[in-house]
């Protein structure tokens, strides 16, 4: 599949974005959430800021952006309709969690309650996403549970990778330690679901083949001998996107270094060097190494998922 | 509505393809593209047609296979390959703004170019490459079983039929209500042991395809080169002069 650019960033910058308002609404039940104001309008600005530019990111691959308004309608039967619904809903308890935690217009315990919602309401977001890709057969890359176990992962280990940072930066040392635990926690269940995951399509039995994709598979080996087209067509350009095996191994080890392996290290050496300067430091380099490990995970998420359809133009299975 | 109807639909129109016999000439996705580059899917956008990397949208494509069974032996068969209007198509159901519809009436699976967003996420649940994206109309095009043409009451009877069947020379698409078991159609299906492409897909293709016939190898009779009788030896047919130079000559 064609890695666009808008669909991996939208991905990837409102899993990060949830995940941190999870951890925060996480926070604010066991007590921990700083009530200064400056720590809130960083903390819940960037969370909400991640998420509304990854939503409107990924209206600019439409080919109608002005009719968007119409994706709302069909909740009953498609995931990319639930999920824009359910995007437009989480908004509610989260915006309302932020306002109420940083101008204290309630108490705590009320303004940690109606956070709970929106973390609730922001984890079936990140399901529904999850739900675009993992209910199209299509791709048997995607057709499988380990799609929803990343994303549903992955956004919140994001988030509290840079949540940990946040804490650290504003001064707040005892909930920055805590959420360095459940960040290095969330990057483990990271790389687990990963490994799995890559161990899953590799290893998964073809679920099409030319053969059935022609209904000539009785008669031998099937091949493509002559196609509609000599040039590349939107099918080709879309769904029949190739990376090398050799690139795709190197990437995936590039994922793996950044996306968990450096950040987990920083995270780890918190715990050794103690000084502000120095946390701050390593939480820095392990929020940036992680989004460019996330990213590179999320575009060969894309890069080396087949689709039904390259089976008619040469490909043997999928 | 992107639901499906609730139940299968009583007719279901569409297009039975015989690989034994198409030749791979291209004519039906050329009278498809002239049909619809007019009708209700109107403009099928081309880019860059007369330069260097001529593409455009296409609702039918013709593919070639060669096929090598376990002796060797190899055999060409033509593929075309356009929407096949299936009972439980993903791409209706996937469509978050009801623009992908499949018909109560006649099980056809339409777009609605006023409503689509271009999102693209049917052409992703396809399995047959069957929709594609028009650029500068930012909407998605399919094959609409030439739905301006099948019910165009001010065409004559007889050409109430899709542009692909219509057109092609040799017989290979016929086109029918496959829902009704009585139909010519689900007869050629039966007969032929028409079939699905990629069945595990799940989608019910409400189109099918007919095998190439098995091959005639074995049997000496098939062998034997066939003559056809020698001209000469007959004067049916031929003109009043020739004929009296028959008579003269011979
Ligand atoms: S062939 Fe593709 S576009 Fe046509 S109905 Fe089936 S899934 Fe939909
Ligand atoms: S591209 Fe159009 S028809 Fe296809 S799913 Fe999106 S809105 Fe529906
Ligand atoms: S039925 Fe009409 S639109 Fe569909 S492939 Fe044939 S000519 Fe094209």
């Amino acid at each position: 599949m064609h890695p666009a650019k808008s669909v991996i960033f939208f991905t990837t910058a409102s899993g990060a974005g949830y995940g941190l308002l999870v951890w925060l609404a996480v926070l604010a039940v066991m007590g921990m959430l700083p009530g200064d104001m400056l720590f809130g309008f960083i903390a819940f600005g960037l969370g909400l800021g991640l998420v509304t530019a990854g939503l409107l990111s990924s209206t600019f691959h439409l080919g109608h952006p002005e009719r968007a308004w119409r994706a709302f309608s069909q909740w009953r039967s498609s995931w990319l309709s639930r999920e824009g619904v359910a995007a437009v809903l989480a908004f509610v308890p989260l915006g309302l969690f932020a306002l109420t935690w940083i101008f204290a217009l309630a108490p705590a315990q009320t303004a940690a309650m109606i956070g709970v919602v929106g973390a609730a309401m922001s984890l079936v977001t990140i399901y529904t996403t999850s739900m675009i890709y993992g209910s199209l057969r299509t791709i048997p890359a995607w057709h499988n549970g380990w799609t929803v176990a990343g994303y549903l992962v992955l956004g919140p280990m994001n988030g509290a990778v840079i949540l940990a940072f946040l804490l650290a930066l504003l001064g707040a040392f005892e909930a920055a330690q805590v959420v360095t635990i459940i960040a290095a926690v969330m990057l483990v269940l990271g790389l687990v679901v990963k490994l799995l995951y890559w161990q899953h399509i590799h290893s998964a039995p073809a679920v099409s083949t030319a053969g059935t994709a022609t209904g000539l598979g009785h008669l031998g080996k099937v091949e493509l001998s002559a196609s509609p087209h000599d040039q590349d067509n939107y099918l080709l350009r879309e769904m029949g996107f190739r990376i090398a095996r050799k690139h795709a191994a190197k990437l995936r080890r590039i994922a793996i270094a950044l996306g968990f392996a450096v950040p987990l290290a920083c995270l780890l050496l918190t715990a050794l060097l103690t000084a502000p300067l120095a946390q701050m430091l390593l939480l820095l380099v392990a929020v940036f190494a992680c989004q460019i490990g996330v990213t590179t995970e999320r575009w060969l998420f894309f890069a080396e998922a087949k689709h039904a359809v390259t089976l008619f133009y040469g490909e043997q299975a999928v | 509505m992107t639901s499906l109807p609730a139940q299968p639909t009583a007719k279901k129109l569409g297009l039975v393809i015989d690989l034994d016999i198409c030749v791979g000439c291209h004519a039906c996705a050329v009278n498809c593209k002239e049909w619809n580059t007019s009708g209700k899917s109107a403009p099928l956008t081309d880019y860059d047609p007369y330069g260097k990397k001529p593409d455009g949208v296409w609702l039918n494509r013709i593919h070639t296979f060669e096929t090598t069974d376990e002796q060797g032996r190899g055999q060409t068969v033509h593929f075309p390959r356009s929407c096949l209007h299936c009972e439980d198509a993903p791409c209706v159901t996937v469509c978050p703004t009801g623009a992908s519809y499949k018909r109560e009436e006649d099980g056809i699976v339409l777009v609605n170019e006023k409503t689509c967003i271009g999102c693209k996420l049917c052409s992703w649940a396809c399995p047959y490459g069957a929709r594609e994206y028009d650029e500068n109309e930012g909407v998605m095009k399919k094959c609409t079983l030439c739905i301006d043409k099948i019910y165009n009451e001010n065409l004559p009877e007889e050409s109430r039929v899709p542009a692909c069947v219509s057109t092609c020379p040799a017989g290979a698409r016929s086109f029918g209500d496959l829902g009704d078991p009585d139909s010519e159609v689900s007869k050629l299906v039966a007969a032929r042991q028409g079939y699905d492409l990629m069945p595990e897909q799940e989608t019910k293709p409400v189109n099918k395809y007919l095998p190439p016939r098995p091959r005639q190898d074995g049997r000496d009779s098939d062998k034997a080169p066939r003559m056809l009788k020698h001209a000469d030896e007959s004067t049916d047919g031929a003109g009043l002069i020739a004929r009296w130079v028959d008579k003269v000559l011979s």
